[in-house]
């Protein structure tokens, strides 16, 4: 009973993330009348869109459905995937249901599409949304403070309503329960990982980057309600692992599947963050401009797309190993992601100082074959939990 | 006088200048003098020169080690060391180097940093590669974030916060380093100097509208813009090294020279040509013999403006000493964004009565290459001139395929040629 | 007779075209590319010429009135002979090269006789290889005197006890040296004469337009080079052209509407965008990697143990294509291995191959400026059904229906390109002479 319950929960999940064409935004448009925006990865002022009447939309891609056939002329083979796919997607008319799109400063690559985004559709909002690398409020700070400010004012005059206080307040708060409810999961998952197969609980989270907020939380709420209730899904002898690297161009869904069959259960990875990026819930007290500014200053998840002010690189993966209980770290990458490669080297260092067993390979969103990695992946499983037997009395 | 010793001369005092430098940075050490690595686009030679610190160049490091045939054996170490082979091959190079005793271009040991400025200007790698150099070495890094020009312009808002770093960051980080005081009047003394050095590469730059052009704009260029895009703008070395550059071009106009190539002074001028993106060091001679074979000039190129684009009218002003500094990062061609991009490659072609584009695509710096192909068509569609795509990397040998580059520069000289030849038939048909 | 030729140097292959002073195609030819390239122009042009002198007998029967039928039956069954005598020529050249390797062998008393032994069995069915509806699988002398030596070396080495590896070694060595060695020039008459000596009756007419035909003064004014192998071709710099100004002018030749050329070889693939007047405006080809071109088939064919001739038609059979991302040649053997023991069909699998290549064809294609009518294919593996039809399909579905041109003679676009340069410059070079010469007079 409740085991069909998931099922039908994670199949919405999946139908809203193979929507390629945006169906739902479209339905969403005709029924409310605000402005649909699209953001790339990692993160994007959802709460402000939201304040403003916009749906903001995520753009993770065209995935592995997608069939490049125009997305290849703008890019060098040496350039990761998700950007093809997605002017793929948008030259094929999947994207005209969006208003606009913001491109978030994650890399050369977004930064640069934006650029062709202007050059190629220049009557469409081409939003390059700059977030600061200096975390001083005064500055920094200030700097986040006016990039909104112009970006609300964007929105405005591309017919989205103007930004009111009580309305960002509102929206705060809104997003700070959905994140609340996707942290819950997170959580659920660590302690019972066997309860919350990662394939569902990433379903969960695209679902969450084209519905509207409070239809997302009614499916966070089912799919918790259903999966308590679901006494099938027993303990397995799988190894604990956190998964890195994963930010930006997604996996395709079989990846995911493919490491927890090897015999991995991922008790945290850093799949789809703009569910989760602020650690703790924004302050609705006072000026909710601030409040959001505060929390992407303060409250922001580490990220090899942001700067590192003390120093203590790999820390924070460190941190989330022990939190999680995690006993190997996967280096999960798309080929040629420079945040993810790049930022590498030093997460191993950290990772390997913490004496945590790690593995890394590399993918693209349409992999197709998985046997390589399913095969090291396995390896990998196996070898820790002979290690933790070894270890035990 | 002949011209080739004048042309030493010029070459000679660069030659000189970096050899000094190095020597000084090589007995750093003992002279107690502190240096500061940092990066060329968004350089702030002269505040760091206002401090009395010597600027080092990683990017500079890492090219040298490139020409000198040093990268295969440094970017091979980094990549045993766990770096990935899709990443750059700048940092690459650079760590490798490190982690070869970190010798320098004239064989002298660099110092180590005292202070890692990480001015993340027009290149997201720049914030990895500090990362990654302030665990080596665990020096205390500063971070400048200079904002993209996402919409073409440099906004108020941009400005300020750039500012707000300089005066609340990077100043207070080179006083500390430095152990003096910001004194404003000696960092517009030098601002002074870099505006008229400025003025004198930019007419040297320009000079290329001339038929035949004096110079080459991209194999030479990058010589021309050594000493203002390193460790010398705002020096007197570098003002006078612009004024006899300047000097030397001069003559070369008023005799109706071409420019100089590794082969010796380029005959005859057969094809004007733009090029947007920077070169490859490992095979830099061979790859500009390919181009001075052909009868190929380069007239202008981007790369010569990725340390400041002065010929689109920037210059730094002792007046407004923090804003000038700021609007430099600001306006660094990495920085600026594709449609901007675009408009300067459309307009040398103007300007320098170019034939065509040629695109040389690095697979290191997504920076410049990501969007190339996009930035191309444009430039096809609103010049209808002819445009060529070429890749290799910046100073990774494996990716300079010679063969293949040389095989599509001649099929796209070839092209320009038959369309050239083709054109006066189409005009002559017209009504 | 004057002529101006067009020779494409390519990775596998070297072609040439040769025109007559009106521009007409006179004759093609073709041979393995091999590490001698002077040899191996001399052999296509050698080849293309022999074509020029068969059209130039056609046409003199022709004119003397003979039936089609009849005199397209004397001149296959000349042609045949003719290749016949070619063929023996060479193997003369192969048995003496054979004979002097043999006799450096450390146990030459073994080897010496059977080598040539194989040689006189090779010698004995000569005539059976070119019998009239003989099946021959190549027309380059490497391949068939090849296949036949291995093949009876193979059986007398076990006879006789010998190391077969020794035997196959001599060849490789000897085939080499054969093939590098310059031939004597154009022998037309000489082969012409002894084919017309193994027919049972020559009719006369056909006698007398063979000797006229050997007896024309072939007198080159222009040869212009290009391919992969160009920059070493035995020519002037200014007689080079790039041989993606070839296809594109030998496309449009070909098919005066094309405006789109694809070319697929086996180390390279192209796009290029003509103009009215075949004129190159823009060109993509593929970066460094062989992934998507000609070779990558090579590959998988190993892989399958099967012809590269035989993908095609089995991928044709397919019902349920199997998706393929990766193009890469270095993943394609462990992705195809893995997809058979996931239990996908043969077929299913090339026919997502093909789709595979055609999608990065298609790649370079938007890049050059995409798809307009009217679309050329050219290359050799546009002979390939498979992929024809996946790449008939993706052009449709995106670019709209549209003419799309595949000459039978496509593998011979960038040498008449090259012989149209060749053409035109000839033309070129008369031309102040031809304004001299009125007042010369």
């Amino acid at each position: 009973m409740s085991a069909s319950r998931v099922q039908g929960i994670v199949e919405r999940a999946e139908d809203l993330c193979r929507d390629l064409r945006l169906e739902s935004v479209r339905r969403w448009k005709e029924q409310n009348g605000g402005l649909a925006i699209g953001f790339m990865p990692i993160w994007a002022p959802r709460e402000l869109l939201r304040a403003q009447g916009c749906l903001p939309v995520g753009i993770m891609g065209g995935g592995e459905d997608v069939e490049i056939i125009k997305g290849d002329a703008f890019y060098q083979s040496y350039i990761c995937h998700l950007p093809r796919s997605t002017i793929e997607l948008a030259l094929g008319g999947s994207l005209d249901v969006l208003d606009g799109m913001i491109f978030p400063a994650i890399c050369d690559v977004i930064r640069n599409l934006s650029g062709i985004w202007k050059l190629r559709f220049p009557e469409r909002l081409a939003y390059y949304f700059d977030s600061p690398q200096d975390f001083d409020p005064q500055i920094g700070g200030a700097f986040l403070r006016r990039e909104l400010e112009e970006f609300s004012h964007a929105l405005v005059q591309r017919g989205a309503r103007p930004l009111e206080t009580e309305a960002l307040r509102e929206s705060l708060a809104a997003y700070n329960a959905n994140r609340a409810r996707v942290q819950a999961l997170y959580q659920l998952r660590r302690d019972e990982p066997w309860k919350v197969p990662t394939w569902e609980l990433y379903l969960l989270q695209r679902a969450g980057l084209v519905a509207p907020v409070e239809e997302h939380d009614r499916m966070l709420d089912e799919y918790l309600a259903a999966i308590r209730a679901d006494e099938s899904r027993r303990p397995l002898d799988q190894a604990r692992v956190v998964l890195t690297g994963s930010f930006c161009e997604q996996p395709p869904l079989g990846l995911i599947k493919t490491l927890e069959r090897a015999g991995c259960y991922i008790v945290d990875d850093d799949f789809i963050q703009v569910g989760r990026w602020f650690k703790n819930p924004a302050s609705l007290d006072g000026d909710p401009l601030d409040n959001l500014v505060n929390a992407f200053l303060r409250d922001s998840l580490e990220s090899p797309t942001r700067y590192e002010e003390q120093g203590n690189k790999g820390e924070e993966l460190v941190r989330r190993v022990a939190d999680s209980r995690a006993e190997g770290v996967l280096f999960c990458t798309p080929s040629f992601c420079d945040p993810a490669l790049l930022d590498q080297p030093m997460a191993v260092r950290a990772i390997e100082a913490s004496g945590t067993p790690w593995t890394a390979f590399k993918y693209a969103e349409n992999n197709g074959q998985f046997q390589v990695i399913r095969e090291q992946a396995g390896t990998f499983a196996d070898s820790i939990k002979l290690f933790s037997e070894a270890l035990s009395p | 006088m002949t011209i080739a010793a004048r042309k030493d001369r010029s070459q000679e005092r660069q030659k000189q200048m970096i050899a000094e430098h190095f020597q000084r940075l090589g007995r750093a050490r003992e002279s107690g003098e502190k240096c500061v690595y940092t990066f060329v686009p968004g350089n702030l030679t002269e505040l760091l020169r206002a401090f009395d610190l010597l600027p080092v160049l990683p990017e500079i490091n890492a090219l040298q080690s490139g020409m000198r045939g040093k990268s295969r054996e440094y970017i091979g170490l980094a990549e045993k060391l766990g770096h990935s082979e899709d990443v750059c091959t700048y940092v690459k190079c650079d760590i490798g180097m490190l982690k070869s005793g970190n010798i320098g271009p004239t064989g002298e040991r660099l110092p180590d940093p005292d202070l890692l400025l990480l001015s993340y200007t027009g290149c997201f790698t720049f914030l990895k590669w500090f990362e990654l150099l302030r665990q080596e070495y665990r020096a205390p890094t500063v971070m400048l974030h200079v904002p993209y020009q996402a919409d073409g312009q440099i906004t108020p808002s941009q400005r300020e916060y750039v500012v707000a770093q300089l005066k609340h960051k990077v100043i207070p980080a080179l006083e500390r380093v430095s152990g003096k005081k910001f004194d404003i009047d000696k960092l517009r003394e030098q601002l002074r100097r870099s505006a008229q050095a400025e003025d004198d590469l930019v007419w040297v730059l320009q000079s290329a509208r001339h038929r035949p052009s004096p110079i080459d704009a991209y194999f030479g260029g990058v010589y021309y813009i050594g000493p203002i895009f390193s460790a010398f703008r705002g020096t007197q070395e570098a003002l006078e090294y612009y004024r006899e550059l300047r000097e030397e071009v001069a003559e070369r106009i008023a005799l109706g020279l071409g420019p100089v190539t590794p082969d010796g002074p380029l005959e005859r001028e057969k094809f004007r040509v733009v090029v947007e993106g920077p070169p490859n060091w490992t095979s830099f001679r061979e790859f500009w013999k390919m181009f001075a074979d052909e009868g190929a000039v380069v007239v202008a190129s981007t790369y010569t403006k990725v340390g400041g684009t002065y010929d689109l009218g920037f210059r730094h002003d002792p007046d407004r000493p923090l804003e000038s500094l700021a609007d430099y990062c600001l306006g660094c061609y990495t920085n600026l964004n594709l449609p901007t991009r675009v408009d300067v490659l459309c307009q040398y072609m103007d300007e320098y009565s170019a034939d065509g584009l040629l695109v040389h695509s690095v697979k290191s710096c997504n920076s410049f290459s990501a969007g190339q192909l996009a930035m191309l068509n444009e430039v096809e569609r609103r010049t209808g001139k002819p445009v060529g795509f070429l890749e290799s990397d910046l100073v990774d040998p494996r990716y300079f395929s010679a063969a293949n580059i040389k095989n599509r520069l001649e099929s796209y000289f070839q092209m320009v040629a038959q369309k050239r030849a083709a054109a006066p038939r189409t005009e002559a048909s017209a009504p | 007779m004057k002529y101006s030729v067009g020779i494409d140097l390519g990775s596998t292959t070297t072609k040439a075209v040769v025109l007559n002073e009106q521009c007409a195609v006179l004759g093609r030819g073709i041979t393995n590319s091999r590490s001698n390239y002077q040899v191996a122009c001399e052999v296509a042009l050698g080849e293309a010429l022999n074509r020029a002198r068969l059209g130039m007998i056609e046409r003199e029967l022709a004119d003397a009135g003979v039936d089609v039928t009849l005199r397209q039956a004397w001149l296959a069954d000349f042609d045949r002979r003719f290749r016949e005598q070619q063929y023996r020529a060479q193997l003369e050249r192969l048995a003496q090269t054979l004979e002097r390797h043999a006799r450096d062998e450390r146990d030459s008393e073994l080897v010496r006789p059977l080598v040539a032994d194989v040689v006189e069995r090779m010698r004995t069915e000569t005539c059976a290889l070119f019998a009239e509806g003989a099946n021959r699988k190549s027309d380059f002398f490497r391949d068939l005197a090849g296949s036949r030596y291995l093949a009876l070396a193979e059986g007398l080495a076990d006879e006789r006890g010998a190391r077969f590896d020794r035997v196959a070694g001599l060849f490789d060595k000897s085939i080499l040296e054969v093939e590098n060695a310059a031939e004597d020039s154009e022998r037309f008459a000489v082969f012409a004469k002894a084919a017309l000596a193994g027919m049972e009756a020559v009719p006369s007419e056909l006698r007398a337009a063979l000797e006229r035909a050997a007896a024309v003064v072939m007198e080159q004014a222009c040869c212009v080079g290009t391919g992969y192998g160009r920059a070493t071709l035995p020519f002037p710099k200014e007689w080079i052209r790039s041989e993606i100004l070839c296809h594109g002018l030998g496309a449009h030749a070909m098919f005066p509407g094309t405006r789109t050329v694809l070319d697929i070889g086996g180390q390279d693939t192209k796009a290029i965008q003509v103009d009215e007047q075949g004129i190159v405006t823009s060109f993509q080809m593929n970066d460094r990697c062989a992934a998507g071109c000609g070779r990558y088939l090579g590959y998988i064919a190993d892989e399958m143990s099967l012809g590269l001739h035989e993908l095609g038609p089995l991928a044709c059979k397919s019902r349920r294509q199997v998706k393929i991302n990766s193009t890469c040649t270095v993943f394609a053997g462990a992705e195809l291995r893995e997809r058979l023991s996931l239990g996908d069909k043969r077929e299913d699998i090339l026919a997502g191959l093909h789709r595979a290549i055609i999608l990065r064809a298609m790649s370079l294609l938007a890049r050059s400026g995409g798809v307009r009518p009217e679309f050329t294919f050219t290359g050799g593996v546009a002979r390939n059904a498979a992929a024809v039809e996946a790449l008939k399909k993706l052009i449709f579905e995106h670019y709209g229906e549209m003419q799309l041109n595949i000459s039978a003679d496509s593998i011979y676009t960038g040498a008449l390109g090259a012989a149209l340069f060749a053409h035109r410059e000839a033309q070129r070079a008369q031309a102040p002479s031809r304004l001299a010469e009125p007042a010369r007079g």
